[in-house]
């Protein structure tokens, strides 16, 4: 990670609207990610968590306002989904799935190399889970296959880490053990991003909050985010789309 | 001791059309058992099963238009193939019907087509010929264009593997760092239909699919590694084929079906007595300590 990519590790949303088919689900949200920052973005179900970082990946287009990613390539953000898509009858080894950490890298044809089986076993070593590189996905649980994904971001290497409801359904060690690794990121002043659901751990371990509830309940240090007024506001918003809304009128030039 | 290697070795050493057989049948398994394997993996057994099928129709245009020509046969094979695939998936976007339902409804006309159309013109020997084969009467043509196409397919096969892989087991991820696989998928659907059309001609119709499939649903009994299953279906089809033929041609059987039925014959082997097999699933062994 060069010096370069640290310092341009920052992400600013300029009043950015996310929509599914014309329903808003990120709806005018301003404010920024500072390079570093470890943010823990909550909200309700269906506040649109997921549609935000999936727009600040580029998976998902903005319908207005626009995600300024600086200096930063599509390589240097590195991003976990909420549920990952992994079959888990395939016949592929742990090591191989980590290994796949390097593609931004090497690319479809690329070489790996020793380095990078090197990377490889360190990450694994790095979540707890050495002595399993060669055994196959289908035999791992839950928690083990999350530590698996953990350690594939860390091959990945990125400055931008993006994560989705990253310890949904996993025991407290494993939850601690990874929490870990985000700490270990934050000092390498990588800038992490989290959805999360349980309030208590975001108290005890991120800085900075992002209260989102479609619209932007709060943005800021995390004393200061998550209040009980601002959970009441957020408890507020609607949990279904308005079939009959009007056209949205805010804030658009006329 | 010599009669056994006149038995086992004579026929081709003996009979040049036999030793083209064999290579024939080799570069078959060199090129289809692979396919095979990730066809089996990315849940598309059947797939593989209907589009054999559905390359009936092209090569039995091919058939009426220029008789036994490979060339004809074969390129009427490829097009009809990817016709169909072509056709159930634009199908199956424009309406809300499934994949597979689009895709039976496809390869049933196809197969109905293709039938119909050789008995239209062909002898019955001839439809014998299409739906079972006649892999005796591999000429060197026939051979360059099966040895061509395993090369080719092997060499495609290996530089797609990682994203082809990757599309299978975690296509999210895929598609976050590189964009969508759709494209490595369709070069492994073209792969499919050229090796069923290599086969074709060796298996017919029928059974082209034979070498494919039945090595690799063999194979996942014995090992979970996927270069051993790949290496390991391959030597089961090459085997299979040299079984085959020596079969037919002492027990005067067509050799098409012999193939496959020691291909056959391979999988239920695997399945009682692999290593993953019904025998030791079946033997209450003593839990290990940890």
């Amino acid at each position: 990670m060069t010096l370069q990519a640290i310092r341009a590790g920052g992400i600013r949303l300029d009043d950015v609207t996310v929509a599914y088919h014309r329903h808003p689900a990120v709806h005018h949200v301003s404010g920024s990610f500072e390079p570093g920052s470890l943010t823990a973005i909550v909200g309700p179900n269906g506040a649109g968590k997921s549609t935000l970082l999936k727009a600040i990946v580029g998976q998902l287009p903005t319908a207005d306002g626009a995600i300024e990613r600086g200096a930063l390539k599509p390589r240097d953000i590195a991003y976990l989904p909420q549920q990952a898509s992994l079959d888990r009858a395939y016949p592929i080894s742990v090591l191989e799935l980590v290994l796949l950490g390097h593609w931004q890298r090497v690319g479809a044809f690329g070489g790996i190399g020793q380095r990078g089986i090197r990377a490889a076993r360190e990450a694994l070593e790095a979540v707890g889970l050495s002595g399993f590189e060669d055994r196959p996905l289908g035999s791992l649980s839950v928690g083990q296959a999350q530590r698996a994904l953990f350690a594939r971001v860390l091959v990945q290497d990125a400055p931008v880490i993006l994560l989705d409801e990253p310890f949904n359904a996993l025991d407290a060690r494993t939850v601690s053990d990874l929490l870990a690794l985000l700490r270990r990121w934050h000092g390498e002043k990588r800038t992490v991003i989290a959805v999360l659901h349980d309030f208590e751990l975001v108290r005890q371990h991120f800085p900075d909050v992002l209260y989102l509830a479609r619209r932007l309940i709060a943005w800021g240090r995390v004393e200061q985010v998550l209040t009980p007024e601002n959970q009441l506001a957020a408890r507020r918003m609607a949990e279904s789309w308005d079939e009959h809304a009007p056209v949205c009128q805010t804030g658009h030039a006329a | 001791m010599s009669a056994a290697v006149e038995f086992l070795f004579g026929p081709f050493a003996d009979f040049a059309f036999m030793r083209r057989a064999l290579v024939a049948s080799i570069a078959l398994a060199l090129g289809s058992a692979p396919i095979g394997v990730v066809l089996m993996l990315r849940r598309m057994s059947l797939f593989g099963e209907a589009m054999s099928h559905a390359i009936l129709p092209g090569a039995a245009i091919g058939f009426l238009v220029a008789g036994f020509s490979l060339p004809a046969i074969s390129i009427g094979g490829v097009i009809a193939g990817l016709v169909v695939a072509i056709a159930a998936g634009a199908a199956t976007r424009a309406t809300d019907q499934r994949e597979d339902a689009s895709f039976a409804a496809f390869y049933l006309i196809a197969l109905a087509l293709g039938v119909t159309l050789i008995s239209t013109r062909g002898s019955a020997v001839d439809v014998m010929h299409i739906l079972f084969g006649s892999v005796l009467a591999v000429n060197e043509d026939a051979l360059l264009l099966m040895g061509g196409v395993a090369s080719i397919s092997l060499l495609v096969f290996a530089a797609i593997y990682r994203p082809l892989l990757a599309d299978g087991f975690d296509p999210d991820f895929l598609r976050s760092v590189q964009g969508s696989g759709l494209l490595y998928h369709f070069i492994f659907l073209g792969l499919v239909v050229v090796n069923l059309v290599a086969a074709f001609q060796a298996l017919g119709s029928l059974m082209a699919v034979g070498l494919m499939m039945l090595p690799a649903a063999a194979v996942r009994h014995w090992t979970q590694s996927l270069v051993a299953a790949v290496g390991l279906a391959i030597l089961i089809a090459a085997f299979s084929g040299y079984c085959g033929l020596l079969l037919s041609f002492h027990a005067d059987l067509p050799s098409g079906p012999a193939i496959v039925l020691f291909a056959g014959g391979a999988y239920l082997v695997s399945l009682v007595l692999g290593k993953y097999g019904l025998i030791l699933h079946w033997q209450r062994r003593r839990h290990l300590e940890a």
